[in-house]
């Protein structure tokens, strides 16, 4: 059995007199025990995805189930088993840190001590705060605070809605080796991010825009699936490079990369000494070109257009 | 009942850590009963008085005396003539002028018979109502002294007078704090048990804390009911507050039994609090269950019968009191406090408020989706 799966899943909502289509067929299954991530702008839709499968929010069309319950049919089955961390900081402020994940085990009928062993790596280090307000917390404290509630009542499935939006590069980081430690412990994890360097730590992803699905397969799996030559250049002036570059008749797509400009070229013969001839052309001076691996962010271009 | 315990719990730790919605629950009563039956007085003192004595005789001196000593009423102005006795009415130095004609007394003694002019500023109409009132009173009585002192007493008696004396019951010295008191205590209960109720649910909505509680297993009727029973509670915690600083500072102590009070106001409070549930599902934002509230607060209030009588009302607005719950509670508590009504007297208003209950928390729980 799947943990989750959905089917042919529409979503719109009116927006004055026409309607905004958020979920447009969207269809994939996650397996047991797999790190599944939903990788996409804002506004792709994620959210309402994961509104969907929480029983929070009810599809036009399609059937969606989470360990065999149906969304529709079976939300109550589905509320106790699965664990669900919204995308914005949503536990009581005013309460502190332990009390609230005390309110979160007891309204699942447990205890926090029946289940620390599944947070206790997280809580440890929230424990030096445990009696500050929830509302005092840093950002990255808070997170793993929602986390710990998320997973207190031992989620066979959880629900992490874009969880490092606003959280530091550090505590991101520790954030993703948690979610691995999860998994190993058995628990399906479908987490959304609008990042793509996250999306490589996960075991499957589905690259999402304006509602619809534009792929799913395994990082690796879609950064092979990259079938041209993409190459990274630089120059001392990088906008005029990268008007120029748009400009050159050859040129697919370019794109501001950080330091570089990632760049694909129609016709993949095109070779390096080529391309340095045109750019010295256009008066660039000290221009690095070299070709590069392309990472998950380069699909996701690439598919988008 | 163990998970209604816990989120019982939460509430109230949340509630008692907001010291500011504390405090006020605390400060309201006590500075509301203070000021409110001082500051709101039916009793109108200090009317500001002109006078236009054309006849600067013993009566009409006399006349003038009864006026000031009366306490009702200050001479502010002496005028010559009527004329600039109304300048000062434009001006709003006077409220009543009263003009005594040129031959007042000789009339009076040879005729029998004489005419005073009363004007009075009308821009208020209840002062100038009240002001003509008092001096129909005060001329009236200085007519009495006036027969008295000259019928000789022998004679007294073969003139047939109908005298008439009055008594106010329940309220024999027509005290009007002992006819607010009671309506601010009412007054107390609904802002507790409306407003804050309803700013309460509404606030798990904005900070997204229901988006929480909405994934787990909870019930909604375990939700609903840890969000009414501690704002009951404190309903009765603030009328009772109320009841002992009317005992102390205005000695106001129910005439009716103190369970028919507390009864009545269990279940008006369960009706409010049904109606802020409404309001919480309407609203998304405090800010607007905080508008929302107070547009219900203020025509509850002005068309409850606090200030004035709602027996004074025009038709329509009558009718409109007959759905206000706040109106009942302001009539109960007075029927309990000054009349000292029993539960059988009040059968009416029992099964007016126990209708407002059922429909205001049925919609309530009707309309109340889990799913959000």
């Amino acid at each position: 059995m799947k943990a989750v799966e959905l089917e042919n899943i529409f979503k719109s909502y009116p927006i004055k007199k026409t309607s905004v289509q958020v979920v447009d067929d969207v269809s994939f299954s996650v397996d047991d025990g797999e790190l599944f991530g939903l990788i996409g702008p804002d506004g792709a839709g994620k959210t309402s995805i994961f509104r969907i499968l929480t029983t929070l929010l009810l599809a036009d069309k399609g059937n969606a189930k989470v360990l065999g319950y149906d969304v529709v049919k079976d939300w109550k089955s589905i509320r106790n088993i699965i664990g669900y961390m919204p995308g914005r900081f949503s536990l009581y402020q005013d309460l502190t840190v332990e009390e609230n994940l005390e309110f979160f085990a007891t309204i699942f009928n447990t205890t926090i001590r029946e289940n620390y062993k599944l947070v206790e790596d997280i809580y440890k280090q929230l424990e030096p705060f445990k009696t500050r307000r929830a509302g005092k917390l840093s950002g990255g404290m808070k997170q793993k605070l929602a986390l710990s509630c998320a997973l207190i009542h031992k989620p066979k499935v959880l629900f992490l809605d874009e969880p490092t939006t606003g959280v530091d590069p550090v505590s991101r980081k520790e954030f993703w080796e948690m979610l691995k430690r999860l998994k190993s412990q058995g628990i399906t994890i479908l987490v959304s991010t609008p990042y793509m360097d996250e999306a490589k730590l996960c075991d499957r992803i589905a690259l999402i825009q304006n509602g619809k699905i534009l792929k799913i397969d395994t990082p690796q799996n879609i950064m092979d699936s990259f079938d041209k030559n993409l190459f990274a250049v630089r120059s001392e002036n990088m906008f005029k490079l990268l008007n120029d570059l748009r400009t050159f008749n050859n040129t697919e797509s370019c794109f501001a990369f950080g330091e570089f400009h990632h760049l694909t070229l129609k016709d993949n013969d095109i070779n390096i000494s080529d391309l340095e001839k045109y750019i010295a052309q256009s008066g660039h001076l000290n221009a690095t070109i070299k070709i590069i691996k392309p990472e998950i962010e380069d699909c996701f271009m690439q598919l988008m257009k | 009942m163990r998970t209604l315990k816990f989120l019982l719990r939460k509430e109230f730790l949340q509630i008692f850590r907001n010291k500011l919605i504390l405090r006020m629950i605390f400060a309201l009563p006590v500075i509301q009963l203070i000021l409110l039956p001082y500051a709101a007085t039916y009793e109108m003192k200090n009317i500001t008085l002109s006078v236009v004595d054309h006849d600067h005789s013993e009566y009409s001196r006399k006349l003038i005396n009864k006026f000031t000593s009366s306490g009702y009423f200050i001479l502010t102005d002496y005028s010559a003539t009527y004329n600039q006795a109304l300048d000062q009415v434009e001006n709003d130095k006077a409220d009543l002028i009263v003009e005594i004609p040129k031959g007042f007394e000789p009339d009076l003694s040879r005729q029998n018979e004489t005419i005073i002019f009363l004007a009075a500023n009308a821009i208020s109409g209840q002062t100038a109502g009240l002001a003509v009132a008092y001096a129909n009173t005060i001329i009236k009585d200085f007519n009495n002294d006036v027969r008295t002192e000259w019928i000789p007493q022998s004679q007294l008696n073969t003139i047939p007078v109908i005298e008439i004396t009055n008594s106010n019951w329940f309220n024999p010295l027509m005290n009007y704090k002992d006819f607010i008191v009671p309506g601010v205590l009412a007054l107390l209960v609904t802002l507790v048990g409306f407003i804050l109720s309803s700013l309460n649910i509404v606030k798990e909505k904005e900070i997204g804390t229901i988006e929480q509680i909405n994934v787990s297993p909870i019930k909604k009727y375990q939700f609903i009911l840890s969000k009414l029973i501690p704002f009951w509670i404190l309903g009765l915690v603030v009328m009772t507050i109320g009841f002992v600083i009317s005992f102390i500072v205005y000695g106001i102590y129910p005439e009716g039994s103190f369970w028919v009070i507390y009864l009545f106001a269990g279940i008006y409070l369960i009706a409010l609090l049904g109606f802020g549930l409404l309001t919480s599902i309407y609203a998304d934002t405090q800010q607007q269950a905080m508008f929302i509230a107070y547009f219900f607060m203020l025509v509850f209030i002005l068309l409850g019968g606090l200030f004035s009588p709602t027996e004074n009302m025009p038709d329509w607005a009558r009718y409109l009191t007959y759905i206000n719950p706040v109106s009942y509670l302001i009539e109960v508590m007075r029927m309990l406090v000054l009349k000292g009504s029993s539960f059988w007297d009040l059968r009416f208003h029992f099964l007016v408020i126990i209708g407002f209950t059922i429909v205001f928390n049925g919609l309530a729980i009707f309309n109340y989706k889990k799913t959000v």
